[in-house]
């Protein structure tokens, strides 16, 4: 790859990264998969989302992985990402837990009592980004 | 030479850049304690004992691994150093048995001196010692880990110097100890019986297996006729034991020490090493002329080089010379040729030796071959450091003793026979006599300077009537391999061999420094005593092998000529690939 | 159904749900359904959001107000003015309100506590695929330094931003690199420290797994910088997980041009090997690590020669830890200016600590270096759970020191650890309470280094299992007073005549302990008592007869049957048969079982 290329690309993956943020027609279940999170149970998460969206016949969702968020006290966490809804983080997200967040969540835009945690930090590229 | 200006406890000097602190502190005759360093190894700075403060620091460096800098300011003494320096012994004393009184350095170990320097009384602290069992599987060292203070310089030494890595640090945390990889048994292990780490070690933890109570036992048995020799090596050392500078030559008063202990007859290597060269120049000779071997030629005299090559090298095995070393040529001879001529049969006869080596103990059994005789050709091996103190526990005043001579037919040396001893001896010896078997002139400069010194592979040539000879020596087995692989890539490459003739040593210096002689060998010491072989060598009446008439003699009445039938039986041997370990 | 245009978040931590928060959150329901608003607005409870010293937090998304300190009558107004009026109750509101701030804190905002530069992609992108990291600047400064800059210039952008090293002593990271570059030598190389090995810390296995771009970016940035064309990742084998992901990494640059030969149609060729390590702390310590990547046992050797001249295989070797390098690619890009405005005078950009312990909240927290200890522990942490009194926090692992609660408000910076006696260390953080003996703390540290001992230097092999065997005798009750000389001799000779790190450290947790906790030592060697009533062989368990009512649990669950009592009567223990496993003080539901 030579730099056009790359810048080309990157610019790409900029805009599709920002756009899950806004207004992407793409539901998004992002498990945090790092050793904390895949000690606490994260795998079954993982494999309770698929199932759960198998069952409800949900094929705009895409479930993705990412690392440790730092709320390792709360593992398995999971960011949901969703038109017309906050970008919400569930922390103990067990595979009961994964179930109903699609169904109240996902499907019916409800939050999930007692499993929500807040984004641990600001974010420093996005603000860099605006100054 | 580039220089530093320093200081040195307030004083200021100047040194050579880039030297250690410790060297720099010797200069001005200060001297810092030290345990785990040794001037023959790489600073390895593990016992912390001669931590040294720098101005305007308030860390302690350790001073023999620290290179002076321009500007640098050291304080060597302070109350400060006195009380670290003597927690770090006193730490170290109390995982260390203070059994003195039965240790082999007693009085001679630098723990001990160090607790008396430091004025130590008592332990302050709790005692822990460990509980593992000796070592005692080669014929020739015992590691015995509980005395072990982990100074690290026998597995330097092995690894460093002798590119053996047969000891290795195993375990961690206080249960680090030395021992070969895996907790094999060190003869199980790549270990050559070199016996350096017991030469290096500071206290009593590897020493030499102590065999004179079988050489005594002998000496009591009336129906023994006891023979012993005495390696070339033995005689610049053994004196040190009894005051004497190193290199001081002592030949005379060990024959005469021998006679006092009760022994029988007293022969010397030397001779042995004069019939070594006939038969391994005439090889050579016969490899460079007829084709009838492999070039380059190896020697293998040295019993460690031999168990490393059968090791680590063993696709040279037909590049080595065939013929036995010295000591075991001699005992051959001594069991067939001297009992016929005082008609007694071979297992009446026992053979002992005195060596400067550890492995020697190992070599007198390593294959069939040792027992040409029909019995084995030599029984017992002692160090120099045995003998030393067999001397002493017999009474004997060692220093006031006459020089003797030794007992005839086998017992006379050429000049060449005693420079065996030192690194490039062998090679100078065997180039005197393989130039009078190819010329049948004698070499018009016997002191071939080539081959000479301390460098740890040395090389040159030599014109024998027009044919140049390649040789090189080396010696330090970690050099050895540099050499042997310049060998194997020409061989691969299909190119002409870089040399004809390699001359290898086991131990730095050669035999003179081997692990079985007196403790505290530098490279100063090396120095001093080959300088004490090659002023034998030039004092000797003959200085080449075929020159000496009791050579000659036995070639007459016995042997017939060099690689003869008899020479085959008796003087020669043969090698086999050893694993590295086994398991 | 129509979707809710609001969302009220109630902080439903323990701490909060204490100050009332679960009244809120019903008063909230309630306002919602009076004010009509029920069907708009969602109120949810939600896990701790670890500001606990301003609690009861509610929050309202998606305008992202921040209301502390509410109380149940608070509700009505909340719903009133904000979710019917859209107008933020500007008294409630955390930063806005001025009687809510603190002094002693500086101006920032609770969010930018915590500022996430290390961390910024870990749990945002996904690892195993390049082109989300891509999306987020990725290699951006890799392209800056191969195409604008020179290498004197990133040397001299390094060391505008003043970042030191984060594994240890922290050493200023633009030095470290011109050494390298300064060496004329043809073979270089980069290494990066993966070993991390204090307990307790997980820093570098987090960036590892959860963005392991920046360090192969970062490090191809150091080989353009220095002139090496190698480098190696050390990583124990205990980390699975992030060696996957850096294989993935590297395989996924490589496709990208962005690692191996010719990056980005330069010419400069830069690639990486991982080494794998055996579990040995030790090898953390960089010339141990430099032995165990040649392939010898990883014992450390003098400095100097220090690596930036001779290290890997002889040859000039720029070594760092993760932490050092998921700094670099933001430097780069941001500019060091940018970045030394972050942290305090001596100590730029921010620290990512592992939070362990008695902690409510622990996890992976990155603040700005100057951060206090108390907003760490209390305000991000959360405090200590279970209303217990917070007692000390070790930094620095094994090689560190305690800090008590004296020392709070003291900012977290290179300079201010090492005048408490303790180090930054790699960031480990482990909280503890009244109930953890400092004693036995000192001991769990030693134990842990004694054992990791590579075993070559005297003082520290001998030292440190002596000083360990001390402690124990004195939480055996077996001490003596003579004791705290010896401490104090061993101590002094373990850290002054030590080779490496690890040995030079080995004391600092006793020495520290002693000197701030000298009472609980003599209590254990003078009074034989254990004064947090830790120490199995000091202490006893004993029943208070006014709460005891007799219900016999204890007795039913004691291994020794040492407990005797009819039902419904007064149960005593008999100390010649407890062996105190502390059973029935944990299954006593009237809290009549005790410590002495």
């Amino acid at each position: 790859m030579n730099l056009e290329e790359l810048r080309k690309l990157r610019e790409e993956q900029k805009q599709s990264l920002s756009r899950r943020n806004t207004d992407n027609k793409d539901i998004q279940i992002i498990v945090g998969m790092g050793t904390c999170g895949i000690a606490a149970g994260a795998k079954d998460t993982l494999e309770a989302f698929i199932q759960e969206l198998e069952e409800q016949e949900l094929s705009t969702v895409r479930v993705t992985q990412t690392g440790c968020m730092g709320l390792c006290y709360v593992e398995p966490t999971v960011e949901i990402v969703m038109p017309d809804m906050p970008d919400v983080i569930y922390g103990k997200v067990d595979p009961d837990v994964a179930r109903k967040i699609i169904r109240k969540h996902i499907m019916n835009k409800t939050m999930v009592n007692d499993h929500v945690f807040d984004r641990p930090a600001a974010d420093i590229v996005e603000e860099g980004g605006n100054q | 030479m580039k220089t530093v200006n320093i200081k040195i406890n307030g004083e200021p000097v100047e040194v050579e850049a880039g030297i250690s602190i410790l060297a720099a502190a010797k200069e001005m005759n200060i001297n810092i304690p030290t345990l785990c360093y040794h001037s023959d190894l790489p600073a390895w700075a593990a016992c912390g004992i001669c931590v040294v403060k720098l101005e305007n620091s308030p860390k302690m460096m350790r001073a023999c691994a620290t290179p002076v800098s321009e500007g640098m300011g050291i304080i060597t003494h302070d109350p400060e150093l006195h009380q670290i320096r003597k927690t770090v012994i006193e730490l170290i004393l109390s995982t260390h048995p203070n059994d003195c009184l039965m240790c082999g350095r007693n009085q001679n170990c630098e723990l001990q001196s160090l607790a008396a320097n430091y004025g130590i009384r008592e332990q302050p602290y709790e005692v822990r010692l460990r509980d593992l069992p000796k070592d005692d599987s080669t014929p020739s060292i015992i590691l015995n880990p509980e005395k072990c203070v982990n100074c690290g310089r026998c597995a330097n030494v092995c690894q460093v110097l002798q590119d053996v890595w047969a000891l290795e640090f195993v375990g961690r945390g206080e249960n680090t100890r030395i021992a070969p990889a895996a907790d094999a048994a060190l003869a199980d292990s790549p270990c050559i019986k070199c016996g350096q780490c017991s030469a290096h070690c500071p206290v009593g933890a590897i020493y030499e297996k102590d065999e004179t109570g079988k050489l005594l036992e002998a000496i009591r048995d009336e129906n023994k006729h006891v023979a012993v020799q005495i390696a070339p090596a033995v005689r610049v050392a053994l004196g040190e034991a009894f005051g004497y500078e190193p290199g001081d030559i002592s030949t005379g008063k060990i024959y005469a020490a021998l006679r006092r202990l009760g022994v029988d007859a007293v022969f010397d290597t030397n001779f042995a090493a004069d019939l070594t060269i006939m038969e391994e120049a005439t090889e050579f000779v016969q490899r460079l002329t007829e084709g009838s071997g492999e070039i380059p030629q190896l020697t293998s005299c040295c019993p460690a080089w031999t168990d490393y090559m059968e090791k680590y090298f063993s696709d040279m095995i037909p590049n080595f010379s065939t013929a036995k070393s010295p000591m075991m040529m001699q005992g051959a001879v001594t069991k067939t040729y001297y009992a016929e001529k005082i008609k007694r049969s071979p297992e009446e006869i026992y053979s002992a030796a005195i060596m400067p080596c550890t492995a020697k103990k190992y070599e007198i059994t390593r294959c069939e071959k040792m027992y040409s005789s029909g019995e084995q050709d030599v029984d017992v091996v002692l160090t120099t450091r045995e003998l030393a103190r067999l001397i002493r526990s017999a009474g004997i005043d060692f220093n006031t003793l006459s020089d003797e001579a030794a007992d005839s037919p086998i017992g006379k040396y050429s000049g060449a026979g005693t420079i065996f001893g030192n690194t490039g001896g062998v090679m100078e010896a065997a180039l005197r006599t393989a130039y009078n078997f190819v010329t049948g002139k004698e070499l018009p400069e016997l002191n071939i300077e080539a081959v000479r010194g301390m460098d740890g592979v040395r090389s040159g040539e030599v014109d024998i009537e027009g044919k140049k000879i390649r040789v090189a020596v080396a010696h330090g087995m970690a050099n050895v391999g540099t050499v042997l692989r310049e060998v194997q890539k020409a061989k691969a490459e299909g190119k002409e061999p870089p040399y004809h003739f390699i001359e290898v040593m086991a131990c730095r210096g050669g035999c003179i420094a081997g692990g079985g002689q007196p403790y505290g060998t530098t490279d100063e010491v090396r120095a001093k005593r080959i300088a004490g072989l090659y002023k034998d060598d030039a004092a000797a009446e003959v200085r080449a092998s075929h020159l000496n008439p009791e050579i000659q003699q036995i070639y007459k009445e016995f042997l017939g000529e060099p690689l003869s039938k008899k020479s085959h039986d008796l003087l020669h041997t043969k090698y086999t690939s050893r694993p590295l370990y086994q398991i | 159904m129509a979707a809710f245009t609001n969302f009220i978040l109630v902080c439903g931590g323990t701490a909060c749900e204490s100050s009332k928060s679960d009244k809120i959150y019903k008063n909230l329901m309630h306002e919602c359904e009076s004010q009509g608003v029920r069907d708009k607005v969602q109120v949810v409870k939600t896990g701790c959001f670890g500001f606990c010293e301003q609690g009861p937090i509610v929050k309202v998304l998606p305008e992202e107000s921040f209301y502390v300190q509410v109380t149940p009558e608070d509700a009505k107004e909340i719903v009133s003015e904000h979710l019917v009026k859209g107008r933020e109750v500007t008294r409630l509101l955390y930063d806005k309100a001025e009687s809510k701030k603190r002094a002693q804190i500086d101006e920032m905002d609770f969010y930018q506590k915590q500022v996430r530069v290390v961390l910024r992609n870990c749990g945002v992108i996904n690892p195993e695929d390049i082109n989300e990291y891509l999306g987020r600047d990725g290699y951006v400064a890799l392209e800056k330094a191969l195409f604008e800059m020179k290498p004197d210039d990133i040397i001299e952008e390094l060391k505008t931003a003043g970042l030191r090293g984060r594994g240890g002593a922290g050493f200023p990271t633009w030095m470290k690199w011109n050494f390298t570059k300064k060496v004329e030598d043809d073979q270089k190389y980069i290494v990066c420290n993966a070993d991390e090995g204090d307990p307790g810390a997980y820093m570098d296995r987090s960036t590892l797994e959860g963005d392991p771009h920046s360090i192969l970016e970062a490090m191809t940035i150091a080989g353009y910088t220095v002139g090496a064309n190698f480098g190696y990742i050390y990583i124990r084998a205990e980390y699975p997980l992030a060696i996957n992901r850096l294989k993935i990494a590297m395989n996924q640059a490589r496709e990208y041009g962005l690692l191996g030969d010719n990056i980005l149609d330069t010419g400069f060729n830069f690639d990486i090997e991982i080494r794998l390590g055996a579990g040995a702390f030790v090898c953390g310590e960089e010339t141990a690590l430099l032995r165990s990547i040649e392939g010898e046992r990883g014992m450390p050797t003098p400095r100097p020669p220090f690596p930036a001249t001779k290290g890997v295989f002889g040859q000039p070797t720029v070594i760092n830890n993760v932490e050092t390098w998921a700094n670099i690619p933001i430097i780069l890009m941001k500019g060091g200016e940018w970045f030394s405005k972050i942290g305090t005078e001596d100590s730029k950009g921010t620290k990512v600590f592992a939070l362990t312990g008695k902690i409510r909240n622990s996890g992976l927290v990155e603040v700005p270096m100057g951060t206090t200890l108390r907003e760490i522990v209390f305000d991000i942490g959360g405090g200590i759970p279970n209303g217990k009194e917070f007692k000390a926090v070790q930094t620095g692992g094994p090689s560190g020191g305690v800090i008590t609660k004296d020392y709070l408000d003291t900012p977290i910076d290179y300079v201010h650890l090492q005048e408490l006696g303790s180090i930054m260390g790699s960031g480990g953080m482990i909280v503890m309470d009244e109930d953890d003996c400092m004693v036995d703390v000192s001991k769990f540290y030693l134990g842990f280094t004694v054992d990791e001992s590579c075993g070559k230097c005297a003082p520290c092999r001998v030292g440190g299992r002596t000083l360990y065997n001390i402690l124990e005798r004195i939480t055996e009750g077996e001490g003596e007073m003579e004791d705290l000389d010896r401490i104090k001799s061993i101590a002094q000779a373990t850290q002054k005549a030590s080779l490496c790190g690890l040995g030079q450290t080995a004391p600092n947790p006793i020495i520290s302990t002693i000197t701030y906790f000298e009472d609980e030592y003599k209590a254990h060697i003078k009074d034989k008592r254990c004064p947090a009533g830790h120490c199995k062989k000091l202490i006893t368990y004993h029943i208070l007869p006014d709460k005891c009512i007799g219900c016999g649990l204890c007795a039913r669950r004691c291994p020794t049957n040492a407990i005797s009592g009819e039902i419904r009567q007064l149960h005593t223990i008999d100390q010649e048969l407890c062996i105190k496993c502390g059973e029935c003080y944990n299954v006593c539901k009237f809290d009549a079982v005790y410590v002495r």
